[in-house]
């Protein structure tokens, strides 16, 4: 014990982290590969300044964009059988949930939520890529029951963030039923009149795109998201063929007709609002316009522009199909 | 039987030394009777205890086998009068997933099914059973169309799953599964689904939301190819029949799981050495699962069959 352990290593390691944490507070765009400050980029609603690239939004991070300040309730979902096949690939399934969680800080892939948006309550179902590839198993089927039985007994419009691989393999068949499950789901909340709106984000694949997201009275899209039934990887070995530019993209739906918009990630929660109020008939509107402005341009951070070319967002998603 | 899978070498090879006894019985000199009793006793034991106990992996073999009988076998077989009915009035007309109006011992039905074609010819007319979104919207057409004149609907499940390509994905893909599956799920007529091969992922689900669902002895059903689920969760397609065991995609596994409601069986060897015993046997399984339904009136087969599917994994599962 003396002046090095007591004083000196303390000072040298609070200085070596703050390093780490300044490297932390600067994200690079998987787009652009621009570095962005964190308070810029949160502001900008995760959104790039610099190449508008929509980046992926965990649950958490969603709710608060969408949701009036102080309004986030969540809506609990029952619990559901954890690993009911025993499932084991290189991984133990209960393992990889364990790490799911402890990475997320979520129980599961798809958060549900009660608030007011512009002042018009709704119900929110939100899934979080993060969390397994926002596979959809019998939580999501949970979730998304639970999430419909709520908005039809408060008589709100059922808003669902679709973000997901597909289905979740470690629970193999049964994560095939979760489709005709939710599809139930979106059906209770149509059968009681209520709006059900979906806004597909980047990536929305597989089962859960041949379910509960291409139902929707209105589909909604965020620019550049990809949005597929097959993987890419899948088509390709199968045509053995170079696909199209902008294939199974936001933009690429829109022009085949499967989404009513692409929806700017700024315009997005007024766009909702204006939907959801006359779609509720009501004689007058009732959207309070929410004092949060809309983020100021930002200035290029001082660093030179990185190497774009190895940064991608093309994460491998994987799908069945 | 010509066709032998590749755990059935065993069988092969005492079939093999059958035909030469029975030849050399043909020529007379030597009496053979006696060893070819002993050696068809023996192929007999092998076939019931190789098929008595088959894994998921050898099963998902038995489900694809080239020989068994396919959809438009069960057609012939069971349905009378059968009349096809094409098109998805918008864009063409799938051939992976055929459908139309018959009579199946005395009622009107309207039958759906997805066709995997017996010879190479057939398979490439057929797109190898995996559908366009055509045949899924051609489908709800059908679905619809029953629904109006009060007539059951019976679907033969048979894929590998919807088509992946370019075109499909244009076309909307996932949102013809998804209306598929949704006009399904709300049909007021009785609505049975049997899996009589091979049961992949949404693009089977998208025909299987049934009141009764049916499925044969040695048929499999699973959210997506144990040789995808290998490539996805191991890396590798060299483990498929890994894959194929933890995904528990047998018959025996989805109704210990609720998920099918009874299964038909197979003769002994699996369908591929009996066509006309298993259509036989999947009529009966029929007949019997309409029985059950034609007396409810249809907002009932609608809740009945609403339930069913929001019971499944909430109970019965440890």
């Amino acid at each position: 014990m003396n002046w090095l352990t007591n004083f000196v290593r303390p000072k040298i390691r609070a200085l070596v982290r703050k390093q780490d944490d300044r490297e932390t507070l600067w994200e690079k765009c998987p787009s652009c590969g621009q570095m962005i400050f964190h308070r810029d980029l949160d502001a900008a609603m995760r959104v790039c300044p610099h190449c508008d690239h929509h980046m992926r939004l965990n649950a958490r991070q969603r709710l608060e964009q969408l949701l009036d300040d102080g309004t986030i309730e969540r809506i609990a979902v029952p619990d559901v059988p954890a690993d009911p096949l025993k499932f084991r690939d290189v991984k133990k399934y209960t393992d990889r949930l364990k790490d799911a969680r402890a990475k997320t800080s979520e129980d599961e892939a798809m958060v549900v939520a009660s608030g007011t948006m512009n002042g018009l309550g709704i119900i929110t179902c939100v899934q979080n890529f993060a969390f397994m590839g926002g596979s959809m198993g019998l939580a999501a089927g949970e979730a998304m029951l639970a999430g419909a039985e709520r908005a039809v007994a408060d008589s709100k419009p059922l808003i669902i963030f679709a973000a997901a691989g597909g289905a979740r393999m470690q629970e193999g068949i049964l994560s095939l039923m979760q489709m005709p499950r939710t599809t139930i789901a979106v059906e209770m909340v149509q059968e009681a009149g209520l709006p059900y709106i979906v806004v597909l984000t980047d990536p929305t694949t597989g089962g859960v795109t041949a379910s509960y997201a291409m139902i929707g009275d209105i589909h909604i899209a965020e620019p550049g998201a990809l949005i597929g039934f097959a993987g890419q990887r899948v088509i390709q070995d199968t045509i053995r063929e170079k696909l199209p530019d902008g294939f199974q993209r936001a933009e690429y739906l829109l022009e085949h007709g499967m989404i009513d918009m692409v929806v700017h990630r700024h315009e997005l929660r007024d766009t909702l609002s204006r939907i959801v109020d006359m779609m509720m008939n009501r004689d007058e509107s009732r959207i309070i316009k929410s004092l949060a402005a809309l983020p100021p341009a930002v200035d290029a951070p001082s660093e030179e522009k990185t190497d774009a070319d190895d940064a991608s967002d093309a994460a491998p998603v994987e799908t069945d199909s | 039987m010509n066709s032998f899978l590749e755990f059935e070498k065993p069988l092969a090879d005492i079939e093999g030394k059958l035909k030469e006894l029975k030849h050399l019985a043909e020529d007379g000199d030597v009496d053979v009777s006696s060893e070819i009793a002993k050696l068809e006793t023996r192929s007999d034991l092998l076939l019931r205890e190789t098929y008595e106990d088959l894994g998921a992996w050898q099963k998902t073999q038995v489900a694809r086998h080239a020989d068994r009988p396919h959809y438009l076998d069960y057609v012939e077989g069971l349905i009378e009068d059968f009349t096809t009915l094409a098109g998805d009035r918008g864009f063409g007309e799938d051939k992976a997933i055929l459908g139309g109006l018959g009579r199946f011992r005395g009622r009107s039905v309207m039958v759906i099914g997805q066709e995997k074609g017996s010879n190479t010819t057939d398979r490439i007319k057929h797109n190898f059973g995996m559908a366009q979104p055509e045949g899924y919207r051609k489908a709800v057409r059908l679905m619809k169309l029953a629904e109006k004149n009060n007539i059951p609907v019976i679907t033969f499940v048979d894929t590998a799953g919807a088509h992946p390509g370019i075109e499909a994905e244009e076309r909307g893909q996932a949102e013809a599964i998804a209306r598929s599956i949704d006009t399904g799920l709300s049909l007021k007529v009785p609505f049975i689904s049997i899996v009589i091969g091979e049961g992949g992922s949404g693009g089977a689900i998208a025909l299987a939301a049934g009141n009764t669902v049916l499925m044969l002895e040695h048929a499999i059903y699973s959210v997506i190819t144990p040789e995808g689920c290998a490539s996805i969760l191991w890396r590798s397609g060299d483990k498929a029949r890994d894959a194929a065991e933890a995904m528990k995609l047998t018959a025996q596994d989805l109704l210990e799981l609720g998920v099918i409601d009874k299964i038909i069986k197979e003769p002994l060897g699996g369908a591929h050495r009996g066509a006309a015993e298993t259509i036989t046997a999947t009529g009966d399984a029929l007949a019997e699962a309409l029985d059950n339904l034609v007396e409810k009136d249809g907002e009932t087969l609608r809740l009945e069959r609403r339930q069913k599917f929001l019971d499944m994994g909430r109970a019965g599962i440890a």
